[in-house]
């Protein structure tokens, strides 16, 4: 809290991240040549450090990839690091026979959950913010620390009790039971609040009031457009929160065509023990379903960016 | 115009109202009423009456479920354990996404976008894939890990009752070093350049600057990832189900949380599963708050 709020061009989605100047201006100097080398050897140092890492970060993904191209047999057998046949189509095939094609179920319900979950969550989300930052009311700062208690308490020390007061009411083993509880997201009401301080100048809504536009009116053609990058970081991150989330539908469901992609391929797991013709399908159906992920975080990484900027520096 | 003004004034009360209506609704629908009644419930016990046969009757034991899980070694060793886990984790894990950070920070480094973006990966993965994954990487036969260290006269078992602990911590680094370091580079390409440039005049070298300065100005980033990084830690649960099936070592009462969900779902006791939830919940509170005022303490000080 001791830093200020990050400026609006400084969370602007388009901005280019902004990259210092390398301040090695002396070492450029031909009679600085002890400098020089010194330089260059500080180089190679912090990105062989970097690259060392992200080998690291990257060895598991690799493994996955190209394991999931290979049958049982080069699974167990070969070398986990080469391509050994590709039995790539073989694996997708299967995965989407086994059991009569749950997997693809699984995947919906996934897509069901994280994408509406996630929609409708953060559109909730980024009401409650506008107001807590926009509008005055009483008891206004008891509310909001109502919302960061909400932050600090664990999601998965609320699940159990969740089951208790789902199987009271007769939710448990519903759509709703997994559902309902993921739409609330206290986070996402807090970067909100960020988010319309830092888009939305308060000059703009005063002017469309004078115009005579009413308040709701004023939120939907002014505010929510340019609190837009905001709003699908807070998708974003609460997409793939849902779609990684497995305590809850473990917890909550029975039925297997109600799981999502996490519970199934972790069911797929435990028969794998038995059974280990299940592994490779363990296997690509993991890769499957990272993919969606890869490939959301890839193509929006300027929001998101932007988006756990806003959120750290305050 | 004063009666506009005021009749604005309510209007957007009432808006007010009607924004936060949703959220709040949810909020003590899915948190608030579910740990009310976890309180409740954890307030009651269920007895068998005669020979099991007349079905189970609950009875009101006050805080027998409280005493019965403070009094059980299992309950308390999942706590050792996260202790553990934590004097591990954190610092590996706070310290390299740092060590990252003010890598990527420092004028040295190249293809920053690249180097970002490949080390965020992992945490796209979810949690029980990274973990499922994992597990194959440690499991012998399976491995090209395990295989590669053999070949080089390294026998290390990822699967051993003393490398557990170790062998979760990785799993969890994996995880969030990424998103971590993101967060702590963003907080230093906020800091002022006029403050490193004039460091930098005086005479200061890099891993000077990065100490000395770029991490104190960093601090409320860093103690909030603590913060959070505590919280998660308690609720460890995903990555120690999955290795216990591989490691006997893991119990399935391994952490507070698998506690709770073996009474609940293996010992069918929903008074003592409730108790666990509600102390879980109520030491991350008092624990986020002990390192909140801790934080802010240092920083006025």
């Amino acid at each position: 809290m001791s830093t200020t709020v990050q400026q609006p061009d400084g969370v602007a989605a388009d901005a280019p991240a902004p990259t210092r100047k390398p301040a090695a201006g002396p070492a450029r100097r031909p009679r600085a040549k002890g400098r020089a080398t010194e330089a260059l050897m500080g180089k190679v140092a912090v990105n062989g450090a970097l690259v060392l890492v992200t080998l690291y970060m990257m060895l598991p993904l690799a493994w996955l990839l190209i394991a999931a191209t290979k049958d049982m047999g080069g699974l167990f057998g070969g070398d986990g690091f080469a391509f050994e046949g590709f039995h790539f189509t073989e694996n997708v095939k299967a995965v989407s026979t086994e059991g009569d094609g749950i997997y693809w179920h699984w995947y919906l319900n996934s897509l069901l959950y994280a994408g509406v979950g996630a929609a409708l969550g953060s559109f909730i989300s980024v009401l409650a913010g506008y107001a807590f930052d926009k509008f005055d009311f009483p008891g206004k700062e008891k509310l909001f620390g109502g919302v960061l208690l909400g932050v600090l308490v664990p999601t998965t020390a609320v699940a159990l009790p969740l089951y208790l007061l789902a199987s009271k009411v007769g939710l448990v083993n519903t759509f709703w039971a997994v559902f309902i509880p993921v739409i609330v997201n206290p986070f996402g009401v807090y970067l909100a609040r960020v988010f319309s301080a830092g888009y939305i100048p308060g000059e703009v809504l005063e002017a469309a009031r004078m115009d005579g536009a009413g308040e709701i009116r004023t939120f939907f053609s002014v505010a929510m457009p340019m609190m837009m990058p905001g709003f699908v970081t807070i998708f974003l991150f609460q997409f793939t929160a849902i779609w990684n989330n497995f305590f809850l539908p473990l917890v909550m469901l029975s039925d297997q065509k109600l799981y999502p992609v996490s519970l199934g391929l972790y069911s797929w797991n435990t028969n794998a023990h038995a059974y280990p013709e299940f592994y490779p399908l363990v296997i690509t159906g993991s890769l499957m379903a990272v993919v969606p992920l890869v490939v959301a975080f890839v193509s929006l990484q300027r929001h998101w960016r932007a988006g756990l900027s806003a959120g750290s520096v305050k | 115009m004063n009666t506009s003004l005021r009749a604005g004034r309510r209007r957007r009360k009432t808006t007010a109202a009607l924004f936060l209506t949703p959220f709040y609704a949810l909020f003590i629908a899915t948190m608030v009423v579910p740990i009310g009644y976890a309180i409740w419930l954890s307030l009651f016990t269920e007895k068998t009456s005669g020979l099991g046969f007349g079905g189970t009757r609950r009875v009101f034991s006050g805080f027998g479920n409280y005493a019965d899980a403070l009094g059980d070694d299992k309950f308390r060793d999942g706590f050792v354990a996260i202790g553990l886990y934590c004097l591990l984790y954190i610092p590996v894990m706070v310290g390299t996404a740092l060590a990252l950070a003010l890598l990527l920070d420092s004028a040295l480094a190249r293809a920053r976008r690249f180097f970002q973006l490949a080390l965020f990966l992992p945490h796209a993965v979810p949690g029980i894939i990274a973990a499922l994954i994992w597990v194959y990487l440690y499991t012998p036969g399976l491995s090209p890990v395990v295989e590669l260290l053999e070949s080089g006269g390294l026998h290390w078992d990822f699967l051993a009752s003393d490398t557990a602990l170790f062998s979760i911590v990785n799993i969890a680094t994996w995880e969030w070093i990424g998103y971590n370091m993101i967060i702590f580079y963003a907080a230093l390409q906020a800091i002022p350049r006029e403050v490193v440039e004039a460091a930098t005049v005086d005479g200061a070298g890099p891993v000077r600057i990065a100490v000395s300065v770029k991490i104190p100005m960093i601090r409320a980033a860093v103690a909030m990832t603590m913060l959070f990084t505590i919280i998660g830690s308690l609720q460890l649960f995903t990555e120690p189900s999955i290795l216990s099936d591989a490691n006997p070592a893991v119990g399935s009462s391994w952490t507070p949380n698998m506690y709770a969900y073996s009474a609940a779902f293996r010992a069918n006791d929903f008074g003592l599963a409730a108790a666990a939830s509600v102390l879980l919940a109520v030491f991350a509170a008092a624990l986020s708050f002990g390192v909140t005022r801790l934080s802010s303490g240092r920083r006025t000080a």
